[in-house]
């Protein structure tokens, strides 16, 4: 290199052809539509969690407290849509898998670049729908993320706007998983062999195979519902010789492989950090690999274990019980090596690592309480009861919102080139663990002891739990505060981060904090798996 | 920089990878209409009886013209791709104008297919149809839902291929850069394959 070498723009200076807000809209770089996906979830996560927290609040007396039953019944569909179809879902993929995943294969962006922004002007527009949907027509859609029918059919709610929503949501999540498939197969850089490739990838591989194949079932099913509800097909209606029961298949054919799509990043996010701050080698790299695309697999088999008290036959509902129970292995493998990899490694416990401790812990509860649920038995006694609402938080937020935001304090110096307040982001991180449990632990106690979900009222005896539930959501509601605070904050006057401010080993680490415009200035060779320290 | 040492060429010169893109969008497609073919063999294994009956209502006549449309369709498809990788434009403009003819061809005669039924009061939610038993019902809610949907995407394959049509008559699309109409064709001949299967499901086996 020459003396008188300059460091290349960043890709935050770099602003193409537009200037403005169309820098960031119009743009096909991957980093760019990383971070305009990243500030979109957020701002429609942020809405959802003030749902959830005027439901808690609804929900510290028995009888009205705040609101109607038809308001709550609104709230807890217009909840779960939003974090469901517009926060995890497109969630590690959209946003971090945008941003890093290339960089992280010595690519200089993704396979279809522009299909990339489609898929980002399809999401924003699936968002504002969904946000149309609860203004316009019968008003707020009050059926429940699931949409079953024969409700769904009939409510004069805003249904079919809603649902529309959805299926434009799905198709943006269609393309990327077809983006990122293709991206991987076809961009790895001279010497990253399959096996070369770091777990995050391979994460984001095995997730967007589920998105290609799961994601149409759901389509269709929408589709369905759309025509159901505008000309009375009749496929779900017994009166004209349908069955309501063949939509709870349709749709859980794909929404059980959607859980997949929504842990399996988050999971390759835990298995990029624990290597770097236990400082040695991940333990069992190719069973990590392989756990994922047998999740992947298995989980597209495992649907009717939603449906135990549906109407099913009992050879039907042992045989998804024993598939569900399989697919626990490869993710307790996954549990088993994370562990293992911290055994004998210099253990550096910086902000990102207490995001892994906390995933582990909670994840763990949500895996387990999902066996209780998946055993036959169990499940009749807890079905449709807190107990189900507990056990998704608990993967839900405990797992996939803790890895995202482990990935938000992972990579947060990678993407923006500052450092934040790690002393502030350790207090956030232990606080949202402690309101974590405060919030759901509770609810996993109220429904064995039976109390339905999506009920606006209860019995006098739950109260207590109930109580100490919505406090939970206020300390998860401050945690949330400060760690914001903290970050954005730092966006202005945090300091300049180095390259490789964690000591990491993969390829994102090499290059400038943040990276130049098509991520390498020198195309680079590998030579050697991806946590190997020299 | 040495040869070796280059990152992969631009995407946008990957043919290899907007292959891969295109069989995994197709293979998103076969799953949309799986949905339905779910609800197909679900709906005739309950109701054989009704099925059988209401089949007959269909006239193979118009759905085997176009069978033949389609396919004729999907041979002009070919060709024209054929021409235009030897370089020879002309040809190749003239077979894809033909193809998007012939699947307007399709729709016309849909048309009077659709036309007919419903003016027989036969169309979902009709009192005439829930007259029928349900499994009848069933059938022709499939038959609308099902051939709707592949007549949009005939729709949109029409579309697609007059972009390419204006992309090859502009010389976009050219001897050597060939990959989008191979795109769009491999497009039509889904189009086309699914007809294969809906034909016989609704026309052939009463």
């Amino acid at each position: 290199m020459s003396a008188g070498y300059q460091a290349p723009k960043s890709f935050l200076d770099n602003h193409g052809k537009s200037s403005g807000a169309a820098a960031w809209i119009l743009s096909t770089d991957h980093k760019r539509i990383g971070i305009l996906y990243l500030c979109s979830m957020l701002t429609f996560f942020s809405v959802a969690v003030v749902i959830g927290l005027l439901m808690r609040i609804e929900l510290i007396a028995a009888g009205k407290t705040i609101m109607e039953a038809k308001t709550y019944n609104a709230f807890f569909t217009v909840h779960g849509m939003i974090m469901i179809f517009l926060f995890i879902i497109p969630g590690i993929p959209a946003a971090f898998g945008n941003f890093i995943m290339p960089i992280q294969i010595g690519a200089k962006d993704v396979a279809f670049p522009r299909l990339n922004l489609l898929s980002w002007w399809l999401y924003i527009s699936g968002g504002l729908i969904a946000v149309l949907s609860l203004f316009t027509g019968g008003g707020a859609p009050d059926t429940g993320w699931t949409f079953y029918a024969p409700y769904s059919i009939r409510t004069g709610t805003n249904v079919s706007l809603a649902v529309f929503a959805a299926f434009v949501l799905g198709f943006s999540s269609i393309l990327t998983g077809l983006n990122f498939v293709t991206t991987i197969h076809r961009m790895r850089a001279p010497g990253m062999t399959w096996f070369r490739m770091p777990l995050f990838p391979w994460s984001l591989y095995a997730t967007g195979w589920v998105q290609i194949v799961a994601t149409p079932v759901l389509a269709i099913t929408l589709l369905l519902l759309i025509f159901e509800r505008s000309f009375g097909v009749g496929f779900f209606d017994p009166a004209k010789g349908g069955d309501p029961i063949l939509f709870e298949h349709l749709f859980w054919i794909y929404s059980h492989p959607a859980v997949y799509i929504m842990i399996l990043p988050a999971m390759g996010v835990i298995s990029e950090i624990v290597p770097v701050f236990a400082r040695k080698g991940i333990f069992g790299y190719k069973a990590i690999v392989l756990s994922s695309l047998s999740i992947a697999g298995v989980g597209y088999l495992v649907w009717g274990h939603h449906m135990f008290t549906s109407g099913m036959s009992d050879t039907s509902r042992w045989i998804f019980s024993l598939l569900t129970f399989i697919v626990a292995v490869p993710s307790g493998v996954k549990v088993f090596n994370w562990v293992s990899s911290l055994y004998k490694g210099s253990i550096d416990v910086r902000p990102p690592f207490l995001y892994v401790m906390a995933f582990i812990f909670l994840f763990s509860i949500g895996g387990l309480t999902g066996l209780i649920n998946g055993a036959l038995s169990t499940n009749i006694h807890i079905h449709g009861t807190y107990f189900i609402v507990g056990h998704f938080h608990y993967v839900m937020f405990g797992g996939t919102g803790i890895a995202f935001f482990g990935a938000l304090h992972f990579w947060f110096p990678k993407m923006f080139g500052r450092m934040y307040s790690e002393k502030i982001a350790r207090v956030a991180v232990a606080l949202l663990f402690i309101g974590l449990n405060t919030l759901y632990f509770p609810m996993l106690v109220l429904g064995w002891q039976g109390m339905p979900r999506r009920y606006y009222d209860y019995l006098p005896q739950f109260q207590p739990l109930n109580v100490i539930s919505t406090i939970g959501s206020w300390i998860v509601a401050a945690a949330l505060i400060i760690m914001f605070t903290n970050l954005i904050r730092s966006l202005f006057k945090g300091e300049k981060a180095a390259g490789n401010p964690w000591d990491g080993t993969t390829l994102e680490w090499t290059v400038s904090s943040p990276p130049p415009h098509e991520n390498f200035e020198e195309g680079p060779v590998i030579t050697h798996g991806p946590y190997q320290r020299t | 920089m040495s040869a070796e040492t280059e990152i992969k060429a631009a995407p946008h010169g990957d043919y290899v990878g907007a292959k891969v893109g295109m069989w995994l969008f197709l293979v998103t497609e076969v799953l949309l209409f799986g949905g339905m073919f779910l609800l197909y063999s679900v709906f005739r294994s309950k109701y054989p009886q009704d099925f059988h009956e209401a089949a007959k209502e269909l006239s193979v006549a118009l759905g085997a013209a176009n069978t033949v449309i389609l396919l004729t369709s999907s041979l002009t498809m070919a060709l024209s791709i054929g021409y235009l990788r030897s370089g020879k434009k002309k040809p190749s403009v003239l077979f894809q104008t033909a193809t998007i003819l012939l699947g307007f061809a399709f729709l016309v005669n849909k048309y009077f297919e659709w036309g007919a039924k419903i003016q027989h009061g036969l169309y979902p939610d009709s009192p005439e149809l829930l007259a029928l038993p349900k499994g009848e019902i069933l059938f022709y809610g499939l038959y609308y839902v099902m051939t709707g949907l592949h007549g949009l995407h005939v729709i949109v394959g029409m579309i697609i291929l007059s972009v390419l049509l204006v992309f090859t008559s502009k010389d976009i699309v050219n001897g050597h850069s060939f990959i989008k109409l191979e795109n769009g064709g491999l497009y039509w001949h889904l189009v086309d394959l699914i007809w294969i299967y809906l034909f016989p499901l609704f026309y052939l086996i009463t």
